[in-house]
């Protein structure tokens, strides 16, 4: 019975292992790839490097319009104001459908909760227009200021979770002090939120850092366009692409995402687990 | 589970009498004018960005507007018109290939994994951490370039295959395989809802299990019997956003086919679609139509896995 567990156990972690290996070879033989002589990279499986071309990156870095720090750099901007703008709106929202009792209360929750599952194209349209009326096209204000007004319904009901979670008498006892809202909110609450408010970030973060098909409509200069967008113009439909550069920056475009993966994990795995159950 | 519930089940537990729902919304009104500001970005973003533009795709649906000139009230031309496109049609049927392969298996998937690595296993966290980051990067344009690659002609995947005297096709050139590419892609990501399995799987009682074992059932009738009934609920929650996101997919299907949704229509997303009729050749009140239609359907989806979850879906409240 024993060694047939024993047998079973080593089964398990084999098959794991293979798994896991599988699931990140590509990612791997991406790395690889980029760092090898261009004529090498196709017709190749293996992830071992005889040389080591880094002029792939120095080659992709220069290869479009503007270097592509500038696009890294516009990603950046988008992102944390994107960051900024979450943590505000959909924090002060929370705190409402949390705590406070007012009138449609229930009808706003459950509107705010039905948007968390309107497909986007409806809305894009409409958007578009109003964003163009505005001169806001080719500018980082259609991806930034819409999350100053709490449109990201996923984090206002994961703020709206963790705060049910703190006792209310936390709140009864600051109101019996004569605190307001207002101080309860800023001086107690907040705090109190940092997880569910890195969590946020961190989601924001990588959700926006991968966000293609908004950045791909509402930025349409090469100056003011994003990695997501840059990396998709060396993908030349007609010519020949820089299929090692293609790589390099592709790596580089990962590298955040990985790192908020490595530092924050904490935060995103217990983020998915709190909102997913059932 | 515990006090922590999905969007889902806050959902359904909305659904009130009428009279209760009056005489609360009378009764609790003391922190009108606080949450009046609190909520003041909410509400201006819910009635601008959200609650306006749908109307107002709905209405552009009935128009012709280049962006140039004011809309054209055209009656039910766009209908008409959809009626009779093929590509429209073969978008369709591509995104509805891919929505009813994909979510399923990914879910199955990601279900079978966090079962394996049940609880207290050794290097739990380590094969947690590995298998779920792919559905971080998943998303990316730089994953879909990957994927171009790996499944290119001379990519990784026939690269692997030449080993063994295999030569394989292109196989996001051909249209038989390119939808396919974009299938396990998607299974690749199965990470996030293997978390918010393992993450439900851990709140089942292991006296369940136990009492099994002695009663003599197998570990096959113990997943039946005590882990899909008390599992379901999240495999729903799972089911139904599964779906609403994989009818929005975009990224990969324009990045794998530059924008063609090919070869052939076969990755045309529906979403690919109307990206073209609205920023390719500024169609925007046929784009508005067929935004609704996308709306008609995940709504109907959605309505359709309520109505089915009935059967399958167990609550213990």
């Amino acid at each position: 019975m024993l060694r047939r567990q024993r047998i079973s156990s080593i089964g398990k972690h084999t098959l794991l292992i293979v798994l896991s290996l599988i699931m990140l070879y590509p990612v791997l033989w991406m790395v690889a790839s980029s760092l090898r002589p261009d004529g090498y990279i196709f017709n190749n499986p293996s992830l071992v490097l005889d040389t080591f071309a880094y002029k792939n990156y120095t080659n992709g870095w220069g290869a479009l319009q503007q270097p592509f720090g500038t696009y890294l750099l516009n990603s950046a901007i988008v992102v944390v104001g994107a960051i900024l703008g979450n943590l505000i709106s959909c924090s002060l929202a929370a705190y409402a459908f949390a705590r406070l009792r007012f009138r449609f209360k229930r009808l706003a929750f459950g509107a705010m909760l039905v948007t968390m599952m309107l497909p986007i194209q409806v809305l894009i349209i409409p958007q578009y227009v109003i964003y163009a009326q505005l001169g806001w096209i080719n500018t980082f204000l259609p991806l930034i200021v819409p999350k100053f007004l709490a449109t990201d319904g996923f984090f206002i009901f994961l703020m709206v979770q963790f705060i049910r979670g703190i006792p209310r008498e936390l709140d009864e006892a600051a109101r019996i002090d004569g605190a307001g809202h207002a101080r309860i909110f800023l001086q107690m609450m907040l705090p109190l939120m940092k997880p569910a408010l890195a969590t946020a970030a961190i989601f924001t973060f990588i959700w926006t850092w991968n966000d293609f098909f908004s950045q791909l409509i509402f930025v349409t200069e090469p100056d003011k366009y994003t990695s997501s967008v840059a990396l998709r113009q060396f993908i030349d439909p007609t010519g020949q692409s820089d299929f090692g550069g293609l790589f390099a920056m592709s790596v580089v475009t990962l590298v955040p995402v990985f790192l908020a993966f490595l530092f924050g994990q904490r935060f995103l795995l217990r983020g998915i687990a709190t909102s997913g159950g059932k | 589970m515990g006090a922590r519930m999905s969007a889902l089940s806050e959902l359904r537990a909305l659904k009130p009498t009428k009279a209760g729902k009056r005489a609360r919304d009378k009764s609790d009104t003391r922190d009108n004018k606080a949450a009046a500001v609190f909520l003041a970005p909410w509400i201006v973003g819910f009635v601008a960005i959200t609650l306006g533009p749908i109307v107002a795709s709905f209405c552009l649906s009935f128009t012709n507007y280049n962006l140039l000139q004011n809309p054209q009230f055209t009656g039910l031309t766009n209908i008409g018109r959809m009626l009779q496109d093929s590509d429209l049609g073969s978008s369709l049927v591509v995104t509805l290939t891919y929505v009813v392969i994909s979510v399923p298996l990914q879910l199955a998937v990601a279900l079978a994994i966090a079962v394996l690595l049940d609880r207290g296993m050794r290097g739990l966290s380590f094969y947690r951490s590995v298998l779920y980051l792919p559905s971080l990067l998943g998303g990316s344009v730089a994953i879909a370039v990957l994927w171009r690659l790996v499944f290119g002609g001379s990519g990784l995947l026939n690269a692997f295959l030449a080993m063994f005297g295999i030569h394989g096709p292109s196989w996001i050139g051909s249209p038989n395989t390119a939808l396919g590419t974009l299938i396990v892609l998607h299974v690749w990501t199965f990470g996030a809802p293997m978390v918010i399995f393992l993450a439900g799987l851990r709140q089942i009682p292991p006296e369940f299990y136990e009492a099994a074992s002695t009663d003599g059932a197998s570990k096959w009738r113990q997943f039946r019997s005590i882990t899909l009934p008390l599992l379901s609920p999240i495999v729903f929650f799972n089911l139904v956003l599964g779906i609403i996101g994989a009818f929005q997919s975009f990224t990969q299907a324009y990045v794998i086919s530059n924008g063609s949704g090919g070869p052939t229509n076969s990755t045309l997303f529906i979403t690919l679609y109307l990206y073209q009729k609205a920023f390719g050749s500024l169609q925007m009140g046929y784009a508005s139509a067929i935004a609704w239609l996308l709306l008609l359907i995940v709504a109907a989806a959605t309505a359709i896995n309520f109505w089915a979850s009935k059967y399958w879906v167990f609550y213990d409240d």
